[in-house]
């Protein structure tokens, strides 16, 4: 079966109590799909080989949708030298003693697994190839491979890596460095095309997900948690939901006041999910009061107003003389942007199962990030974090929500209360009002342009969220974002007011709006330049040269910007005339270690706004591993931003959220979401990931094309009626 | 009180309030999970099935509501012509990303080409609007749908 929850999941995976021995790969490790032939030869931690030559293989990182499961797979099965079509592959358990980082996050899943599964690929050619020398008694090195083949020319022998397998899994593997990978241009695996897993599962509904989880005598809980985030429970009957037919139980949660564990509630545990939510609707909770619910969003709109007049109280990057090269600028122009807190709504509502039972806590947990819950919970039920396993669920969507694991944390603090397994299910307005929200955040901006137009001068006071020198989760910015250090007098202004409420990582965090109000702004200047925008990028970004120190994050390379730019501004016929009301927006932006330049046509009449097409131009370095996948998450990440930028913002008042659903919380639908163009400019860089760096430009491309449409500039997110 | 339904062709029987919903029947008292709960308001489409034929949320619907008329799934989709046109199609395109949200769009997707073998855009937008998708493939959707209508090649 294709589905990731076998009938009975507790057979799936088996741990064998192996001791490591030497590196972490050798701790032993079987999963034991149902359907897996008895024969199967466990030749390391990511492959198994079955006597007719069909050959397992775990993909180590969280799927949540980007295709991970697909792509690294391919790595590993490429450099073996096996068909695709003899390849299954299984989600392998968290446990980063043997896998290392098993993190959804950052797209840096293919920018540090790229060299080493192909390493684990060439160990198992290796081992194979040994296993047939000594059978043959002739040397490795005359031996060579065929898809599934061990071959010697000479006498023209050849085994299937079927029959070699159980020979090879006795031998030691050889020290990955040694290993020789192969040339590109020999590949057959990577840089084609291959469909994501789970498509049986997917396509006929079997169970796949986290919430379809099913455990004999499993019980459904709800779990209700104070509006204001951190508040407890002053007082509660319990009987109202005691008495709902199907509930079984009904309690307090103390909880804690860390934001990323269980916070103070109450949990119903019942025999259906329905009848838990009734008992949760029958609760009658009083919450305590709480600081933060002084908070809301007018409060943070006053307060960010009057910190952007006020002294910056901090300044994180100081370039040149800013103040004396805005005096002597022939033109200056400021400007105000804002983007407000967002939450990540995937389409599964957040929901764990767990099982404690004699000291041990078994978790089935669609997460991003297993090892952070796994010490969350190991802290909430004080158990050593070894007495956990945390089984990898494929994610109904992340977007960075389930690098947080506070419902795993529920679940297990829930089931250790329940003499059963428990699968902790929560509304979709639970998930909308207990997210870890994208900060909101306001910058001012001051540039001075010479009498050429170059940009002499550029300052940013960004007000944001923190206190004293430290930010609110994800709310930081990097001070050194382009145009930084192309400028020579650049400021970079920080003030900070505090905040209450869950922040956290969404999709392209912090770049997904610094992308916007930077792009935005430098359109800004491109006009008051009397400049063509993707010219007057070209001159930005100036001589093909890497700003920073080279192999660093935030170094930037203006040359590669300058490809994409070229190359989107080609794909989309930059330049051509369109019809009155319609206009073409431009905007790049690096992020995760990609360059991007995105390109959006817009149409607004009588105030409606139509998106009528985007086109991406995408630097990710010289190899993309599955051409499918990848252009399926620059689409996704470019609409995305697009529904995220023409619909979506939280409002908080007395410290909660006011939004609860699809209702006042839209995601872009089909009607408006248009087609997208994608294309990739190779440039010799180590391949790195694909899930997030197309979002930052684009919300910046569309409010430039609304600009260039109707000659209106969009300052503010979201765009919501502004044009109307 | 007990309830009896046909789903998929077969008789079933569930043993719940009447103001259940029928994705709730479905997932946790008969276990056919492919029916996705994703807002409980009728706002995303991840519950869609089809009732004597017709596109329903789930989440919505009391199981009181049924009565006689025959529920299918995702589960039993395949077994009429055009929903196994349309599964096909889903994998040949290799539409998902997540792909929580599938089950939904292909029950909705199949009603569309059941009632119009050969939609334009415009109906195609009409029928899959109410069924949201969070990564965004509704590009590759579109493109399935004229596959299994026969409009597009794969």
């Amino acid at each position: 079966m294709d589905g990731e929850i076998p009938r009975d999941p507790t057979r799936r995976f088996v741990l064998q109590s192996g001791a490591a021995v030497g590196g972490g790969l050798l701790l032993s490790f079987t999963m034991t799909a149902e359907g897996q032939a008895a024969g199967d030869s466990k030749i390391n931690a990511y492959v198994r080989i079955a006597p007719d030559g069909k050959v397992t293989i775990a993909s180590k990182i969280p799927e949540v949708g980007q295709g991970i499961k697909t792509s690294l797979p391919m790595l590993i099965a490429e450099e073996m030298d096996v068909d695709w079509s003899a390849v299954t592959v299984e989600q392998a358990i968290a446990d980063s003693k043997i896998y290392g980082r098993q993190v959804a996050g950052g797209s840096m899943a293919t920018t540090l697994e790229y060299d080493g599964l192909r390493r684990v690929g060439a160990s198992v050619r290796a081992l194979l190839i040994q296993a047939a020398a000594t059978r043959w008694s002739v040397p490795a090195a005359s031996l060579a491979t065929e898809p599934g083949f061990v071959v010697h020319a000479a006498s023209k022998r050849r085994a299937s890596y079927g029959e070699l397998a159980a020979d090879a899994a006795k031998l030691t593997p050889p020290d990955p460095k040694s290993l020789t990978l192969k040339d590109p241009k020999a590949f057959r695996i990577i840089g084609q095309s291959h469909k994501s897993q789970n498509l049986d599962a997917i396509t006929t509904g079997a169970p796949l997900f986290g919430i379809d989880m099913r455990l004999p005598g499993m019980l459904y809980a709800t779990f209700a948690k104070a509006p204001t985030y951190g508040a407890k429970v002053a007082s509660v009957d319990l009987a109202p939901a005691k008495a709902v037919k199907g509930v079984k139980d009904a309690f307090v949660v103390e909880g804690g006041d860390n934001l990323l564990s269980i916070m103070p509630g109450v949990a119903v545990v019942a025999d259906s999910w329905w009848a838990a939510r009734k008992g949760r609707e029958a609760l009658d909770i009083k919450w305590a009061d709480h600081p933060t619910a002084a908070q809301s969003s007018r409060g943070f709109e006053a307060k960010a107003a009057e910190l952007a007049k006020a002294s910056p109280h901090r300044t994180l990057q100081n370039d040149g003389d800013v103040d004396t090269a805005l005096k002597g600028a022939a033109k200056t122009v400021s400007a105000a942007y804002s983007y407000p807190f967002i939450a990540h709504a995937p389409m599964e509502p957040q929901n764990c199962t767990a099982r404690v039972e004699n000291g041990k806590v078994e978790i089935w947990a669609p997460t991003q990030n297993p090892e952070a819950g796994r010490a969350l919970v190991a802290k909430a039920l004080n158990v050593d974090p070894s007495a956990i396993t945390i089984h990898l669920i494929r994610c109904g969507g992340g977007f960075g929500r389930r690098l947080m694991n506070d419902y795993m944390v529920e679940a297990a603090v829930i089931a250790s209360k329940v003499a059963a397994p428990v699968k902790l299910v929560w509304t979709r307005e639970e998930d909308i009002q207990h997210d870890f929200y994208r900060p909101a955040g306001w910058h001012n901006f001051t540039a001075g342009l010479d009498a050429q137009g170059a940009v002499v001068a550029w300052k940013d006071h960004f007000v944001t969220f923190g206190e004293g020198e430290t930010f609110s989760l994800a709310a930081g910015m990097n001070s050194t974002q382009f145009p930084g250090r192309a400028v020579a007098n650049y400021r970079h202004d920080v003030s900070v007011m505090p905040l209450g409420f869950p922040t956290g990582y969404l999709r392209a965090p912090g770049n997904n709006a610094f992308g916007f109000v930077i792009q935005g702004f430098t359109d800004e200047l491109a006009h008051a330049a009397g400049k063509d925008p993707v010219a007057f990028r070209r001159e930005m970004l100036g001589a093909p040269r890497l700003l920073g120190e080279p192999g660093k994050g935030d170094s930037f390379d203006t040359g590669r910007m300058r490809g994409v730019l070229d190359l989107a501004a080609e794909m989309s016929g930059w330049g051509r005339k369109v019809p009155k009301g319609t206009g073409l927006g431009v905007a790049c932006h690096y992020s995760h270690l990609g360059y991007v330049a995105v390109v959006i046509q817009a149409t607004v009449k009588d105030g409606a706004i139509k998106v009528d097409k985007a086109w991406a131009a995408v630097d990710c370095g010289r190899q993309i591993v599955n051409p499918s996948g990848a252009a399926q998450q620059v689409q996704g990440s470019v609409l995305d931003a697009i529904g995220a930028a023409l619909y979506q913002g939280m409002t908080f008042e007395n410290g909660a959220a006011v939004n609860s659903n699809f209702g006042d919380f839209p995601l872009l639908r089909m009607a408006d979401a248009p087609p997208v163009e994608v294309r990739f400019k190779l440039s010799d860089n180590n391949p790195t990931g694909l899930g997030e760096p197309a979002y930052p430009p684009t919300p910046a491309a569309l409010v430039n094309a609304l600009f260039a449409a109707t000659g209106k500039r969009i300052r503010s997110l979201p765009i919501g009626d502004q044009l109307a | 009180m007990a309830f009896t339904l046909t789903v998929n062709g077969e008789r079933r029987t569930a043993d719940v309030d009447g103001d259940t919903p029928l994705l709730w029947v479905l997932r946790d008292t008969l276990g056919l999970v492919g029916a996705k709960f994703g807002c409980g308001a009728a706002l995303c489409g991840a519950c869609t099935v089809h009732l004597d034929g017709a596109p329903i949320r789930a989440c919505v619907t009391p199981i009181s509501e049924i009565g006689a008329k025959k529920v299918t799934t995702i589960e039993g989709i395949g077994k009429t012509p055009v929903g196994a046109k349309v599964q096909e199609a889903w994998k040949t395109i290799d539409v998902p990303q997540c792909g929580y949200c599938q089950a939904g769009q292909i029950m909705s997707a199949t009603a569309l080409l059941a009632a119009k073998p050969k939609p334009t855009d415009a109906d195609i937008d009409e029928a899959m609007n109410g069924n949201l998708c969070r990564c965004a493939t509704y590009i590759r959707i579109k493109t399935a749908i004229k596959v299994a209508a026969g409009q597009e090649k794969a």
